[in-house]
């Protein structure tokens, strides 16, 4: 074995940029059970209907092991694929089977699209934030991603025009929009109804691929989200679905609604990149829908997440007053929440000092391709139950106060009456 | 040496640099595996005493990194066990970890040490330290290096360039330590010197970032470092470098293993900047690295601490 690296010189150039990191090895601390973990997004599996799922595993042996078993096509299962058109009904598409395309989860969607439409130096188009596992995928291909401003409504259609002004001035070629119409992860908003219709007017008037990845979409907790993006505009719209929030991700089971032209070419692009999908899987996930009562497993995840938000915001409320200068989204379904911190804090510095004080977070800064977001922090409150979250959000109030004093005492902060403002900056990042 | 002998591998615990120590830890109980040893690898947790205790080991192997490793805590545990074990003692453990008295020993020991300034954390918040920054920084000189005073894999460590730069070093590395060292940056080649008891002398290994400086990612990363073992410098200054690593490990009572982290001036002064009673073991560490050059296997390197090990067992 030996320290340096003789391949070196040989990897693509789409990842070399891939290095160890002093957060990666963090999150290998984050892991031990001594600290509560609001960093990850993990589904709460442990609700699942182990029983039932057994059955499935069983009826699937008896019934079809040996096809099960064998390899399938590129396109993945048709069953399968009729039960997903009939989840994408609830979000207001109509859509055909034949244009359904099952992926390794949602990400190899990801991947395989952007493989498929993107040369070195191509422009992605995607929030600000956006979803890290999006921008790594994206990083492989060498593109440059631009971030158009969220806010409570979700992208803000004005800043996604001018951002593609810009970019025509610039003669550089979008390649698409990458967007999370529903409960965002990071951001935990949702694009309201208005601004959906302005997205679809905007991608036609600038014929402009949407990519709308919506993995939250039926983990609404007060209402269902306004109708997908895919609903209202068939022809400029790739839409992206998963079983991994409402079923398991163990499962790597995703989908990609696409207009025919694209979907042909994906399923090529997916045959060449891994054959087929799991046929077990899918087998295990057609049943499952088909013939068991998920919604009622669904509400009981939707309750159970519905409560952990309720913890995360009540006990924020409690240890964030106004005058702490933190602020933070009110999701209204989904897993995440999305705190603005005051400016001067950085949270991937601090990161340490709440692994220390056993309580972990994603810094902000991970969700940007540029250099954005380095004093925001992604909270989850998907996988811890209520008590846990409450004493990491406490834990967590005890470092940002601790890394106030100490930023004060360096010189590093204005005294409280020194601030401008006053008020809490608003939740979306203010290094733009 | 007969070959019956079980060793636990610990590695891992709640240190910043578990990930690395596993990876460590991994890696020598593989090659004890190979060697014939019985082997189990067992994270440093609050079942370690019990499992020790349950497992009638005959040495352990302190495979560990930063807390709980190299700050001695687990070099008393097994101390009071009766369990041999491979490194340092607590006491020395614990003087090499706190940089600032790791310092001041080695200095009594006529070893060239950069000079250093500590800023605690409370010192700044409730004494009002901070006032007294610029002051230091004019002593010390720009670039300076910020580190926390205990810890490793560079973890937390910047190089400061310009004062503006000093407050986000500072709130960098109080992650890792209450207590931050501000330190005279010496310019120059950068050594690790390795230190085995009972082995004859092994090369410096110089090491070249191929980008900024060596930070966690170029120490973890295959490649992002070039290593030249032997250092590429005068033999006459390397066979000194050596004797300094030595001289520094005997002064801060360490044993079996340490590596000696220094910096060759222009002028070809050899400044310590710190010792690592429990250096990393990784594909990409520098101890095997040196060991590598001398010709000892990492296996040979695993068996000869270990049998180190054993042969303090109480008779």
């Amino acid at each position: 074995m030996r320290a340096d690296d003789p391949f070196l010189d040989r990897y693509a150039h789409g990842t070399r940029a891939m290095t160890a990191s002093e957060i990666r090895a963090l999150f290998a601390v984050a892991a031990r059970p001594e600290i509560v973990s609001l960093a990850g997004g993990m589904p709460y599996t442990a609700g699942l209907p182990f029983d039932v799922i057994g059955n499935v595993v069983e009826e699937v042996l008896g019934k079809e092991g040996a096809a099960a078993l064998q390899y399938g096509g590129g396109q993945g299962d048709a069953r399968l694929r009729e039960v997903m058109v009939e989840l994408m009904r609830r979000e207001g598409i109509h859509a055909s089977a034949a244009d359904v395309v099952v992926t390794v989860g949602s990400q190899q969607a990801l991947d395989l699209l952007a493989r498929m439409f993107c040369d070195p130096g191509d422009v992605i188009v995607a929030e600000g934030p956006s979803y890290v596992g999006a921008l790594s995928a994206f990083s492989q291909y060498q593109v440059e991603v631009r971030h158009v401003r969220l806010d409570d409504d979700g992208l803000d259609p004005d800043e996604l025009e001018a951002e593609l002004g810009r970019l025509a001035r610039e003669g550089r070629r979008v390649k698409f929009l990458y967007t999370i119409p529903n409960f965002h992860n990071p951001a935990g908003v949702t694009l309201s109804q208005e601004r959906r219709d302005r997205v679809v007017d905007i991608a036609r008037r600038h014929d402009l691929l949407v990519l709308e990845d919506n993995p939250y979409g039926l983990l609404g907790f007060e209402s269902n989200p306004p109708d997908a993006l895919r609903a209202k505009e068939a022809d400029n719209v790739v839409y992206l679905g998963t079983i991994s929030k409402i079923f398991g991700p163990g499962l790597r089971i995703g989908w990609a609604l696409a207009p025919p032209a694209i979907r042909e070419r994906l399923v090529l692009v997916k045959e060449a990149a891994d054959l087929s999908q799991s046929n077990f899987n899918q087998a295990v996930a057609y049943r499952y829908f088909a013939g068991y009562p998920w919604q009622e497993t669904l509400k009981e995840l939707r309750d159970v997440y519905r409560e952990r938000r309720d913890a995360m915001l009540e006990t924020l409320t409690e240890h964030f007053p106004p005058e702490s200068g933190v602020s933070w989204t009110h999701p209204s379904g989904g897993f995440y929440v999305w705190v603005k911190l005051p400016d001067r804090l950085d949270a991937k510095a601090m990161l340490a000092k709440a692994i220390s004080a056993r309580v972990a977070y994603v810094p902000g800064g991970s969700f940007f391709a540029d250099d954005q977001g380095g004093s925001n922090l992604r909270l989850s409150y998907c996988f811890p139950p209520p008590e846990r979250i409450r004493e990491g959000v406490r834990r967590l109030a005890g470092v940002v106060t601790e890394e106030l004093e100490l930023l004060r005492a360096i010189g590093g902060l204005p005294t409280p009456d020194e601030r401008a403002d006053g008020g809490p900056p608003p939740a979306w990042g203010a290094t733009q | 040496m007969t070959f019956d002998c079980s060793v636990a591998v610990i590695a891992g615990g709640l240190s910043f640099e578990r990930e690395i120590s596993l990876r460590s830890g991994r890696r020598v109980a593989d090659a004890l595996t190979d060697k014939g040893y019985r082997v189990a690898q067992l994270d440093a947790d609050e079942q370690l005493v019990e499992v020790l205790r349950a497992g009638h080991y005959d040495a352990a192997f302190i495979a560990l990194h930063g807390r709980f490793g190299e700050d001695g805590q687990v070099a008393a545990v097994l101390e009071l066990l009766g369990l041999p074990y491979t490194g340092s003692s607590f006491e020395a453990s614990r003087l090499a970890f706190d940089k600032l008295a790791a310092k001041s020993v080695l200095r009594r020991a006529g070893i060239g040490v950069p000079d250093a300034i500590p800023v605690g954390q409370d010192a700044l918040r409730e004494l009002g330290m901070g006032a007294l920054l610029d002051q230091a920084v004019a002593e010390l000189r720009l670039p300076l290096v910020v580190k926390p005073n205990r810890g490793g894999s560079a973890l937390g460590i910047r190089l400061v360039e310009r004062a503006e730069q000093l407050p986000a070093a500072l709130i960098s590395a109080f992650g890792y330590d209450e207590t931050v060292l501000l330190e005279r940056h010496v310019a120059g080649t950068e050594l690790a010197l390795a230190v085995v008891d009972g082995l004859p002398p092994l090369p410096a290994v110089e090491i070249r970032p191929k980008q900024g400086w060596y930070d966690f990612a170029a120490r973890y990363t295959h490649g992002a470092a070039d290593f030249r073992a032997p250092a590429e410098i005068d033999a006459a200054l390397a066979e000194r470098c050596l004797e300094v690593a030595q001289a520094a490990h005997l002064a801060l009572g360490c044993r079996d293993l340490s590596r000696v982290d220094a910096i060759v001036d222009q002028q070809g002064a050899c400044w310590v900047l710190e010792v690592n009673t429990g250096p990393g073991l990784t594909s990409t560490s520098l101890v095997p690295t040196a060991a590598d050059a001398a010709g000892v296997s990492f296996a040979d390197l695993a068996v000869h601490l270990t049998n180190r090990a054993i042969a303090r067992r109480p008779r």
